[in-house]
């Protein structure tokens, strides 16, 4: 008995550091809260019937199941890639929840119907879903033309796991011809659209994890910017996956017309879990001729602690199609988060004279394993790319910068610019550069820069005998490492970014 | 001001053992007077400046060291750069991607904060530092690049004392800061110095050479060797380190 005693005092103690550790951690990701909201889920696994349930819950026309079936029986016939420098436990994919909606309909006419668990979520997110909220806010800070500049309006798209739940801003978007909604109500909408485009860029064939997207997608976001449009505001999707035990599989698809432009933001985060969960997002871009889109990325999901434990396994592919002559893509992103990056955005430059850009921060801390990069594909004449990335490894993490840059043989006088910096925080993470570069042309140029720098303990007491804290001291020397792509991204992402990078690598020395 | 008694310390590097290169350094800088430290190399001048401004890797084994009637050694380095203890370094690092004037920015409010003032205004710190830039003839363009990328050594000698005028601190070391510096230059950043003697301000002036000497008058000098101070005297011991050499002043054969 006595033995049995001291055993539960020992769990005891065990259980009170664990969530004394638990507090230390939720103190650093201030996303990882679960709202509490009764779910619909799909049952367990991956089936063929899984693939009908998802496509009759967002009630979809029958093409739309069968293009979804083609996928799941290519899919069945695929293995799971094994070339990127990341190592984790096999998934297994009949162990999660291929569908999970708030229950009382995956629709809601207006902004009043949201649960109000779902809106308090957001607004703890710092998003807002009501669009009155954002006028107010924005007339607020209109008084002076500066405060106006950095408090652009944004139109929001928010996904709670597997459903759209709210879209703001449409009317007014609908004036200027822009279409911003959910890839779901698209799908119903504009099938002749959706059926056009969707694939277009990633094919259904393209990868395990696309290819697996592409059966099970759930919610995700529609653009449509019509010929000569400039959109009149950014246009964002915040993705929150909440449910326990479900992979999130949104699908993105942006199509900007001849000379449109659109610049759109995306933000994700989930609540700490000790599982870890799936995300194999898909997003296109389709930019016609002297189309310009911009796409931003702010990726927070949650990284697992600092044991490795937990964590969302992101496996994303991401691709834009610069289809029309002079046509422009630029990716940014800021990555923090997750266990698994597995991630590269990237541009078919196949009209002529058309540009793609690639500017990445990727940070890495604990365990985390970022696997990430571009590929630029040279297709037309006078193309032009330029990738920077700067990745951060921190703990004992591992950062892979991966790229590609092809020109082909009818891409005439095709110009890149690669530039690839590693910092190293501390003597136990690995920073890892794979560059391919494969030319057929010999008037093309191209460029490629690399350097790795550890932040050093001789910079760190440099600026600490100035009177910076080692925390604000590092702060400092990595936003210096990373500010060239900090600068490309819209004002408010940037502060932002900065935030979720400091976040992100504190504790990483000393 | 400052009070070293029977200092003694050592480095500790990351491989291989610990090395005893201060044994027993007592010394008193007394408010607004500038002392000198020579020595010749190995001789523990550095490490002495950065054993009163807390590097990581060097361990103090016995003696004190008092600033202003506290404590030094128990307080992590950002705490006494608060306390006004400024180190110009022998060799500046560089800092990628942060402008001259942000990192001043950011450490001067680091610095009132720790001491619980108001952070600087935008207006009122520009103007500071074009007074700074002005009296060090920098050229304001420089202010905006990254802090000593790509600058010459000289540059960055005159940049450290871009950053004690800003920071204002009220106890310096100046490690070594006439190398790398040539004549003309020399007379600017000891221009620069000059600028900050006050009564309630003191110097610890490390150098190798009398010429640095001859534009910043030191109060009284000091000979390190082997991690002692083996002879003290006023200004006309360095000239006489300068004609005879170390060891004709240490007494050695």
């Amino acid at each position: 008995m006595s033995e049995d005693k001291e055993v539960l005092v020992k769990e005891g103690i065990d259980r009170g550091t664990v969530d004394a550790a638990r507090a230390l951690e939720s103190d650093k990701y201030a996303e990882g809260f679960v709202t509490d909201i009764e779910m619909e889920l799909a049952p367990k696994g991956l089936s063929e019937d899984t693939v009908r349930y998802i496509s009759a819950k967002k009630e979809e026309p029958e093409w739309m199941l069968q293009w979804r079936l083609e996928a799941f029986e290519r899919w069945l016939q695929m293995t799971e890639p094994t070339w990127a420098m990341i190592h984790y436990p096999k998934i297994d994919y009949q162990d999660a929840h291929y569908y999970a909606a708030p229950k009382g309909g995956a629709k809601y006419k207006t902004i009043d119907d949201v649960p109000k668990e779902i809106l308090d979520t957001y607004a703890k997110l710092g998003i807002p879903l009501k669009e009155q909220e954002v006028l107010l806010g924005v007339e607020g800070a209109m008084e002076t033309a500066a405060a106006a500049r950095e408090t652009p309006r944004v139109a929001v798209d928010a996904v709670f796991d597997s459903v759209s739940v709210a879209t703001t801003f449409r009317a007014e978007l609908a004036r200027a011809g822009v279409i911003f909604m959910s890839i779901s109500e698209a799908i119903r909408e504009y099938p002749d659209l959706v059926k056009q485009y969707l694939g277009s860029v990633v094919p259904v064939t393209d990868n395990f994890f696309a290819t697996l997207n592409s059966a099970v997608f759930s919610d995700g976001t529609f653009v449509y910017v019509p010929k000569g449009v400039r959109c009149p505001m950014e246009l964002s999707t915040y993705f929150r996956m909440n449910a326990k035990g479900t992979g999130q599989f949104e699908r993105t698809l942006i199509i900007v017309g001849e000379g449109g432009y659109v610049s759109y933001l995306e933000g994700c985060t989930a609540p700490m879990r000790d599982e870890n969960q799936l995300h194999a997002a898909v997003v296109e871009l389709v930019a016609l001729a002297d189309a310009e889109i911009k796409y931003s990325t702010v990726q927070n999901w949650w990284p697992g602690d600092a044991e490795g434990k937990g964590g969302v396994y992101n496996f994303v592919t991401k691709r834009g199609d610069c289809r029309g002559a002079r046509s422009r893509i630029s990716w940014t992103q800021v990555e923090t988060g997750s266990a698994i990056t597995w991630k590269y955005p990237s541009c078919i430059l196949r009209g002529d004279d058309s540009s793609g850009e690639f500017y990445s921060i990727a940070v890495t801390n604990g365990r985390q394993q970022a696997d990430t990069g571009t590929k630029m594909i040279h297709l037309g004449k006078n193309t032009r790319s330029r990738i920077i990335s700067k990745g951060i490894s921190a703990g004992k993490s591992n950062n892979t910068y991966r790229g590609l840059v092809s020109v082909h043989p009818r891409a005439s006088k095709a110009r890149n610019f690669t530039q690839c910096d590693s910092l190293l925080i501390g003597g136990e993470c690995g920073a890892h550069t794979v560059p391919y570069v494969e030319n057929r042309r010999s008037d093309a140029q191209l460029e490629h820069e690399a350097t790795t720098t550890k932040l050093s303990d001789d910079q760190l007491f440099y600026a600490r005998q100035r009177g910076l804290g080692e925390e604000e001291a590092v702060a400092l020397l990595v936003n210096g490492f990373v500010r060239d792509v900090l600068q490309k991204l819209p004002m408010e992402f940037a502060v932002e970014a900065q935030k979720l990078l400091e976040v992100s690598l504190e504790g990483s020395v000393g | 001001m400052l009070e070293l008694t029977d200092l003694h310390a050592r480095v500790v590097p990351e491989d291989g053992p610990a090395r005893e290169i201060l044994k027993g350094i007592s010394l008193s800088v007394p408010a607004g007077q500038v002392h000198a430290i020579m020595g010749p190399n190995g001789s523990g001048k550095s490490t002495l400046s950065y054993v009163l401004t807390g590097r990581d890797g060097y361990e103090v084994t016995q003696g004190s060291a008092e600033f202003e009637g506290g404590d030094l050694l128990a307080l992590p380095p950002e705490t006494r750069a608060a306390k006004g203890l400024f180190l110009s370094f022998q060799y500046p690092l560089e800092i990628a991607g942060v402008p001259v004037m942000t990192f001043v920015r950011a450490a001067m409010n680091a610095q009132r904060k720790a001491r619980g003032e108001a952070e600087v205004s935008a207006p009122d710190f520009l103007k500071l530092s074009r007074i700074a830039a002005q009296r060090l003839r920098i050229d304001p363009e420089m202010l905006k690049r990254p802090l000593n990328v790509g600058f010459s050594g000289g540059e960055k000698k005159r940049l450290e004392i871009y950053q004690m005028l800003m920071l204002e601190p009220r106890f310096m070391i100046l490690d070594e800061t006439d190398s790398g510096l040539d004549i003309d230059a020399l007379k600017v950043v000891a221009e620069g110095v000059n600028a900050l003697r006050r009564p309630d301000r003191s110097m610890l002036v490390i150098t190798h050479y009398q010429r640095l000497l001859d534009y910043i008058r030191p109060d009284r000098v000091h000979i390190l060797s082997a991690g002692r101070i083996v002879k003290s005297g006023g200004p006309e011991l360095a000239h006489e380190l300068e004609k005879s050499g170390y060891d004709s002043v240490m007494g050695a054969p």
